[in-house]
């Protein structure tokens, strides 16, 4: 609860958060243009990830610093946690709203569009999921559960496990084990990615399936592909903490820079459960 | 002033304003045309009166405290902070308003979602700015027309004095009999709308690729007007609704003109979608 | 507990200039900087409500064109609500959530810094929309598709704006909630907090909870206009009514973001002027956590007209009025705080007593709203405009008022001067009634929203709106009077200002706060 008899670090000014804004000034304009077909946008975009590099470099690295030099001490450790906590619960209202259009659709808004109500102006549609709609005509096929998705459900779940092992190698101090378990994360998140964007390409160029199938493929890509670009932000993130161990960063008794990337990591993991089920299970 | 004639004052001017709404459509509801309308009104008229019997309660007690309870004149300050009987009083009290105030609305939702067996069917379909009907059912099946403001565009731009129906007239009026269950289905055909004629309490949204419904019974002939209730662009003030209710002899008159007017014309329904 | 400031940072070694402001960790300069961003987009909104009024003062078309009437209202909704009321209370939070527990700075200093600057990214997409080919956005502040599938680059602009905006407010809240929850001093236990920290721990807690929504609904209203999803879109199997659910769960907890603050601020102001300690603490505490769980549960009452199944519209009824008993709670604790007390009137008082009166009324408004069949009369009419006006203006900006005068003697140093301070109030007050109070008039008689004209038996109300609302308008000049004046020539402030106040702030810091308060925490009985 409140704070002990330890300091809290309150830290110097800093010019990361204006770089940060100022990346998120391009990076704004930068979509709007592009989106609406201007080429300035692109230029826009590049120079926006280019600062928003630069300051997640720097940012995170002068976090890491001030970590390593021991100026967080338990209430400062206790304050990461509960940002990270938040933070996480944040990301899973994002990602409610997107199950809840799924759950929407399938449950409300196409039996309505199927009913007899609705035959005034859609006489030919019979609902039933998948489905594009009653008003698209392309056909695509749907993406089976139990090829790829199972294969990446069975990669994401022992990621989980891999990630454990590592945290309990780090608190056992076995640095060497540690450095392995956390590889071998990475490479079951980049094998899950490599097998997503194969997945991405089988379903444009075998199934017809595409963002815009209707329903479906809304759904499917919105769902699927932002928890992809979690997963991938997970990786980065585990990468840089893989640097930082090899570095010798964290103690067995002090690395919630680790924690909060594997807690990361298993809400990333739960969220796979609930695409496995509700988008290519039932 | 004495606290007493501030409180007779404010007491007699908020009555004297109360009753104004009562009975001047000026400050109140337009004068209701159908059941549901009617309902709505009574409904409105209680809700302000025990809205008003709260506030006085409140702002009484308040208000004698503040012009009593004051430093300046002396007084001094009591050190109570709470009385479990009194807060579970007042917690179960407005509970008990609520109940009171929600019993009869869900009678008239109930009632206003009731469209089974209607005399006639009209489709109502919103376009980027205009309204298109088609009679689907019932005494006129088979019309269908547009309907448009018909104001002129000077009188918007103030190069004319503005006529009496500015901004409340079409060019085809949508007419339907008195007396008759009307069944209002609303669609889109570009963005939401929403069919709104408050002398019959009717406010539907009309949603692109889907049907809605409501419906009405006119109790006097007559015009009643309404505007388009949902933004949808920028002529969005620019669509009113006026309906026509005709006696059932007229009515019939009308339909066979339109009937004869409109054979062989390309109907909205098959322009639809 | 000492603190350990970094090197560069201690004491008066900060940078000074203009970086003072840019690179600021320091959780005063930024809620300085918070009040003033605000403030100056309350004159950006106002000034599009004045264009609004300007052109709603007659029959006709007098000065705006109907699309771009619709761009200066949607822009007037979008900057009040995110640019000028959230921030200023998220300013009032970065002032005095830290002193008012005894914190040092809030938990996260850099990213405080960071939630601030991103607003005026945000800002400016905004307000250059207007400049854009095709105009700003135009379809309202809820922006309902499929209307807003059809704009122009306007509304791709407000999307990353409201991308930036969430991701400012999740921070910021984060940032909020963690000082509250782990840098109280010693003793200060959750049940000892002032109730404006409460209030803004549960409003933090539904921002986390509402704004990623708001990010998830306007991402898929982008995709839906640039890569052919069908979210939105009843061909592809979507529904436009399906944005609708999803905004209004952002958009009625949102509402209350912007309300509860308020209450936090009116039950720290009411307590001090009666002198008397505040009538039912823990039912407060309680009824605003109600207030926030009941919130997340009634958003369809925006949506009465969309057609939904009966048992959908009578559950969201129900559940919508049933936040009268937990607000009404609230109503009676300031009045029985004040029963019997030893008022004085100051400005802070004055504005939250007329928070209180005129807030009622909105509330009143808003039952009326929650019950279905009076709501299908009033949807989308200005009876609507009215309800959230009274609980907005006269709710949420008279309490932010009421706060700033309160807490300028603390923040400068010195006292602001009251004779001006209450011309404020009375004046705001007057024009304010003015300009609303007819409104309920013109919905109750049929006049729509968000159009630019309309039929003539609404003449004579919309006349005396706009006369109200332009002297309501400058009104607002003689605040900024006020507060540049205390700034620069106001007289000394007492260390503890007011009599009656009891919280950490006043008594156990002097006027001005020093720019480092709390390097050791006090000591709580
Ligand atoms: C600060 C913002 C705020 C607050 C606090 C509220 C508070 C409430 N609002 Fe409001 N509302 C808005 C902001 C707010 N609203 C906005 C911005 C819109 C329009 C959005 C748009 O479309 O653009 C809106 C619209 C809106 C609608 C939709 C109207 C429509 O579009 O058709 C409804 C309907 O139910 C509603 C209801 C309520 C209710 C029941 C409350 C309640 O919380 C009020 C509770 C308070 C009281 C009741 C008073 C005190 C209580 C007592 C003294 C106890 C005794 C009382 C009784 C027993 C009645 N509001
Ligand atoms: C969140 C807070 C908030 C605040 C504080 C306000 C403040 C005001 N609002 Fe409102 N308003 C909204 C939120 C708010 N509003 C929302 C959400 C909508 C719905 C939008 C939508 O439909 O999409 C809305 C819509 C809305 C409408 C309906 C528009 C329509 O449907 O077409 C109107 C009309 O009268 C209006 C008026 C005003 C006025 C006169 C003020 C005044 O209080 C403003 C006073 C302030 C100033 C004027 C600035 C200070 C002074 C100057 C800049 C000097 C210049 C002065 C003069 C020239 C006189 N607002
Ligand atoms: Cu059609 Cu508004
Ligand atoms: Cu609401």
């Amino acid at each position: 609860m409140s704070q002990g008899t330890g300091h809290y670090y309150v830290p110097a000014p800093s010019k990361w958060p204006i770089v940060g804004s100022s990346a998120l000034f391009f990076l704004g304009f930068g979509a709007v243009f592009t989106m609406n077909k201007m080429p300035v946008g692109y230029w826009s975009l590049a120079i926006g990830f280019a600062i928003l590099i630069y300051m997640l470099f720097g940012w995170f690295g002068e976090v890491a610093r001030e970590s390593e030099s021991g100026k967080y001490g338990a209430q400062e450790d206790k304050s990461f946690r509960w940002g990270m906590s938040w933070f996480i619960f944040s990301e899973v209202a994002f990602f409610a709203a997107f199950f809840g259009a799924l759950f929407y659709m399938r449950a409300l808004s196409i039996p309505w569009l199927a009913d007899a109500e609705h035959d005034l102006l859609w006489p030919d549609f019979a609902g039933g999921w998948p489905t594009a709609g009653p008003g698209i005509t392309e056909q695509f096929t749907p993406m089976g559960a139990w090829g790829i998705p199972a294969i990446n459900t069975f990669l994401l779940l022992s990621s989980g496990v891999t990630v454990t092992l590592a945290h309990w190698a780090l608190k056992e101090n076995r640095r060497e084990a540690l450095k392995l378990w956390l590889l071998a994360t990475i490479a079951l998140g980049v094998v899950f990615l490599g097998f997503q964007i194969y997945e991405y390409g089988h379903a444009y160029a075998d199934l017809n399936l595409k963002l815009t199938s209707g329903a479906y493929g809304s759904t499917f890509f919105m769902l699927t592909g932002f928890h992809g670009f979690h997963v991938t932000i997970g990786t980065i993130m585990l990468i840089v903490i893989y640097f930082r161990c090899a570095a010798g960063h964290f103690k067995p008794e002090h690395h919630f820079g680790f924690e909060g990337v594997a807690w990361y990591w298993h809400f990333v993991d739960v969220v796979w459960l609930g695409l496995f089920i509700f988008v290519y299970l039932v | 002033m004495s606290s007493k004639s501030v409180a007779a004052l404010v007491g007699s001017i908020t009555l004297a304003f109360y009753s104004g709404m009562a009975f001047s459509s000026k400050y109140n509801f337009q004068e209701p045309q159908s059941v549901i309308a009617r309902d709505i009104y009574d409904q409105h008229i209680m809700l302000l009166w025990i809205c008003l019997a709260i506030f006085i309660a409140v702002f009484g007690v308040m208000f004698y405290s503040i012009l009593k309870h004051r430093k300046s004149l002396g007084y001094k300050a009591a050190n109570f902070h709470h009385s479990t009987a009194v807060e579970i009083i007042w917690t179960t009290i407005p509970v008990l308003i609520l109940i009171a105030m929600a019993w009869p609305a869900t009678k008239t939702v109930i009632a206003m979602k009731d469209t089974s067996e209607p005399d006639i069917t009209i489709k109502a379909t919103g376009y980027q700015w205009l309204w298109g009907y088609d009679y689907l059912q019932g005494e006129g099946e088979g019309i269908s027309f547009y309907s448009k403001l018909s104001t002129p565009p000077a009188q918007m731009r103030n190069k004319e004095p503005k006529g009496e129906n500015y901004l409340l007239e079409v060019d085809n009026n949508l007419v339907v009999p008195v007396g008759k269950k009307i069944r209002i289905i609303t669609t889109a055909n570009d963005v939401i709308h929403a069919w709104w004629v408050p002398a019959f309490g009717v406010k539907q949204d009309a949603i692109p690729g889907f049907i809605r419904d409501a419906w009405f019974t006119a109790e006097k002939p007559g015009i009643y007007r309404g505007n388009c209730a949902e933004l949808c662009g920028k002529d969005h003030g620019y669509m009113p609704i006026v309906v026509e209710v005709m006696e059932q002899d007229k009515y019939a008159e009308w339909v066979a003109e339109k009937k004869k007017a409109t054979a062989g014309v390309v109907t909205t329904a098959a322009v639809e979608n | 507990m000492a603190v350990v400031q970094d090197v560069h940072g201690h004491h008066d070694h900060h940078p000074t200039g203009i970086m003072r402001w840019v690179a600021a960790t320091n959780h005063k300069d930024i809620g300085t900087m918070y009040l003033w961003f605000s403030f100056s987009m309350f004159l950006v909104g106002g000034f599009l409500a004045m264009g609004i009024r300007a052109e709603l003062f007659m029959p006709g078309i007098q000065i705006l064109e109907p699309e771009l009437f619709n761009s200066f209202t949607t822009l007037h909704g979008l900057i009040m609500v995110f640019g000028a009321i959230m921030p200023a209370f998220v300013g009032l939070a970065n002032w005095q959530v830290p002193l008012m527990v005894g914190a040092p700075d809030m938990a996260f200093a850099r990213m405080n810094n960071w939630s601030f600057w991103l607003l005026p990214v945000a800002g400016l997409l905004l307000v250059s929309s207007f400049f854009v080919p095709g105009g700003a956005a135009a379809g309202g502040w809820t922006f309902y598709p499929p209307l807003s599938t059809q704009g122009g680059i306007g509304v791709d602009m407000m999307i990353f704006a409201i991308h930036i905006l969430g991701a400012s407010s999740i921070m910021g809240a984060i940032n909020i909630i963690t000082t509250i929850l782990n840098m109280r001093a010693p003793g200060m236990t959750l049940m000892k907090m002032p109730l404006f920290v409460w209030t803004w721990l549960i409003t933090a807690y539904l921002l986390v909870l509402a704004m990623p929504v708001l990010a998830g609904v306007v991402t898929m209203l982008l995709t839906d206009r640039h890569f052919g999803t069908s979210f939105f879109n009843a061909a592809g199997g979507g529904d436009p009514v399906l944005f609708q659910h999803i905004f209004w769960f952002f958009g009625h907890p949102e509402v209350y973001i912007m309300i509860l603050p308020a209450f936090g601020i009116v039950s720290e102001i009411i307590p001090t002027f009666a002198r008397k300690p505040l009538f039912g603490y823990s039912s407060m505490v309680y009824a605003t956590a109600s207030i926030a769980i009941l919130s997340c549960v009634v958003w369809a009452h925006h949506m009465f007209t969309v057609g939904m199944p009966t048992v959908g519209q009578l559950f969201f009824m129900y559940a919508t009025m049933l936040i009268a008993v937990p607000t009404g709670v609230k109503v009676f604790n300031w009045t029985a705080t004040m029963w019997r007390g030893s008022m004085t009137f100051e400005t802070p008082m004055l504005f939250a007593i007329g928070f209180i009166f005129l807030f009622v009324i909105g509330g009143f408004s808003g039952v009326i709203c929650a019950i279905v069949p009076i709501d299908i009369q009033v949807q989308d009419t200005y009876y609507v405009i009215a309800h959230f006006h009274y609980v907005l203006v006269s709710g949420a900006l008279f309490s932010i008022f009421g706060a700033v005068y309160y807490w300028l003697p603390k923040w400068t140093g010195r006292m602001y001067d009251e004779k001006l301070g209450k011309l404020h109030f009375w004046l705001s007050m007057i024009f304010f009634n003015m300009a609303f109070f007819v409104q309920h008039f013109l919905g109750l008689a049929g006049m729509p929203r968000r159009i630019p004209d309309y039929s003539l038996q609404f003449a004579d109300f919309n006349m005396i709106s706009s006369i109200g609302a332009f002297g309501f308008g400058l009104t607002q000049l003689l605040f900024l009077y006020i507060v540049i004046k205390c700034i620069r020539s106001g007289e000394k402030a007492a260390d503890k200002q007011w009599e009656g106040a009891t919280t950490l702030e006043w008594t156990a810091l002097p006027s001005p706060a020093p720019y480092h308060s709390f390097e050791t925490p006090p000591v709580l009985k």
